[in-house]
């Protein structure tokens, strides 16, 4: 066996601009997932049948089924429908880009969906009931308490979620995307060097992969800081205009 | 006093649980500046009669009216009473201080923001009026200093009294107290007892469901004894502590000297 270093240096750069489209997939869709995560997982959420079991069926289906069958079904299937070809939605179904994108925001948008609606359901019935007895309208309640107490549960899972979408981003490369497993497959086949692409790239996620776990604990940490909160007792004869210019909304 | 109406008046109410009722046709009215204790052993529906009033709980039947103004209320699918008017519900909710066993603070919020919360966003009050109030009030329950803590820093009698301050922000009309001093250990129920022993002195209207009857003696014009869902023994702290009619009360309240 012998190992090429100067071809992992060599395309590296290549490599680099793979990673880059990855970053791009992950980061849109799961921008896109989220926004789209949070409504469903209100309504999965709701007391009413007929509102929580749409987003049942579509998320039972996304859960249930291959990310891969999902990315085929939108890539090669839209295109069997003259409706959709005829559609203006074919300018952006006939780009391998924006199926990869359509299917990773379905498939992280149900999972988050699920992981959400454990959230809210988590929160202790009290505090919901410390909030309607207030007065707060339901949308007020769900902006002020709900999504905030429901987003600092899910996080650690949700964390993991976007770890594991990277890596499942590995499959845009099968509809021609060029991400950075795409990247490394096309190299591997003009340079015959399985071996270094593969290590580099594996290389490459971990390092994406390491990125994302520290910046979801800074969050965590930020967002969660009431865990992490030591009360050290001021001084009593502290300025009370200081003490008061920490308190933010 | 100011009001000519009662602050509270419940008519005729009714709660069930499935074939099981709770509530069996309670009324109870209190006026302005009444401080009105409702007694009675677990299982009564002290508590369900408190959360009947700002329909946390949903009666089956009754009026509910504070400050002469009447809830409206429409059956829903299930028989249960539901608010006719959504809008009146909140505004009426948010004339009315609750005040919860577990304090129910909101965890990831500091205590200023815990108390400053719905004066600004429900009453739409500016938020430096609504925190020199807030201050106001943490000074009052003896607790100004903890202002930038969060609620899992204090005592389970230290979050009672946020919880207290809380829902004196809102300057409700009435104040309904459930259990308040039931989940604290027993050396931090008298600080609680003090902050409400306070804001009965001030003439606010007040009912307070409770455990503890020299307290209840001390400050109630009222005391209402529940059992099984009905009115058993009503009148003045006197009345129903030192010359009780009913046998169950006597009982009761020789059991709990």
């Amino acid at each position: 066996m012998s190992w090429e270093w100067g071809i992992i240096i060599e395309y590296l750069p290549r490599l680099l601009d793979g990673a880059w489209l990855t970053l791009e997939l992950v980061l849109v869709s799961g921008l896109m997932g989220l926004a789209l995560a949070v409504p469903i997982s209100l309504a999965r959420s709701s007391d009413n049948f007929w509102v929580r079991a749409l987003p049942f069926a579509y998320i039972f289906f996304f859960r249930g089924t291959p990310l891969l069958v999902q990315i085929f079904l939108i890539y090669y299937g839209a295109s069997q429908f003259d409706a959709v070809k005829e559609s203006a939605l074919w300018v952006v179904l006939k780009e391998p880009y924006w199926c990869a994108i359509i299917a990773f925001t379905l498939n992280t948008a149900a999972y988050s969906a699920e992981l959400f609606r454990g959230a809210i359901q988590a929160i202790p019935k009290g505090e919901i009931e410390a909030a309607k007895a207030m007065g707060m309208s339901p949308p007020l309640m769900i902006r002020r308490i709900v999504l905030p107490r429901a987003f600092g549960i899910a996080l650690p899972a949700y964390g993991n979620e976007m770890v594991l979408m990277l890596k499942g981003s590995a499959l845009a490369s099968t509809i021609t995307l060029l991400d950075l497993t795409g990247m490394a497959r096309t190299i591997i086949a003009r340079t015959y060097t399985p071996l270094e692409m593969f290590m580099a790239a594996g290389l490459v996620y971990l390092v994406i992969g390491a990125a994302m776990i520290g910046i979801f604990r800074l969050i965590e940490y930020r967002f969660n800081r009431y865990q992490y909160y030591k009360h050290t007792p001021l001084p009593a004869n502290i300025d009370p205009q200081l003490r008061d210019e920490h308190i933010d909304d | 006093m100011i009001n000519q109406q009662p602050a509270l008046e419940l008519v005729d109410i009714h709660k069930s649980y499935g074939a099981i009722e709770v509530l069996k046709g309670v009324s109870l009215t209190a006026n302005e500046g009444d401080v009105v204790s409702i007694l009675g052993s677990s299982g009564s529906g002290k508590s369900t009669l408190l959360r009947c009033i700002n329909l946390l709980e949903r009666p089956n039947q009754g009026q509910i009216r504070v400050g002469g103004e009447e809830l409206a209320l429409k059956p829903a699918k299930d028989g249960a009473l539901v608010a006719a008017d959504r809008k009146q519900l909140e505004k009426m909710r948010s004339r009315i201080g609750f005040v919860f066993q577990q304090f129910n603070l909101w965890p990831h919020k500091t205590i200023l923001q815990n108390i400053i919360e719905s004066p600004i966003h429900v009453l739409k009050q500016p938020k430096d009026q609504a925190v020199v109030r807030a201050q106001e009030l943490l000074r009052k329950v003896g607790l100004y200093e903890k202002q930038d803590v969060y609620p899992g820093n204090l005592s389970g009698g230290q979050q009672q009294r946020i919880a207290i301050a809380r829902t004196l922000a809102m300057d409700p009309q009435l104040l309904l107290f459930d259990e308040p001093t039931s989940a604290l250990d027993p050396e931090l129920v008298n600080e609680v007892l003090s902050v409400m022993r306070d804001l009965a002195d001030e003439g606010r209207t007040m009912l307070i469901v409770t455990h503890e009857m020299r307290f209840a003696r001390d400050v109630s014009s009222q005391v209402i004894f529940l059992h099984q869902g009905q009115v058993e023994e009503c009148g003045t702290a006197e009345q129903v502590f030192e010359a009780p009619k009913s046998q169950r009360v006597q009982d009761f309240m020789s059991s709990h000297q």
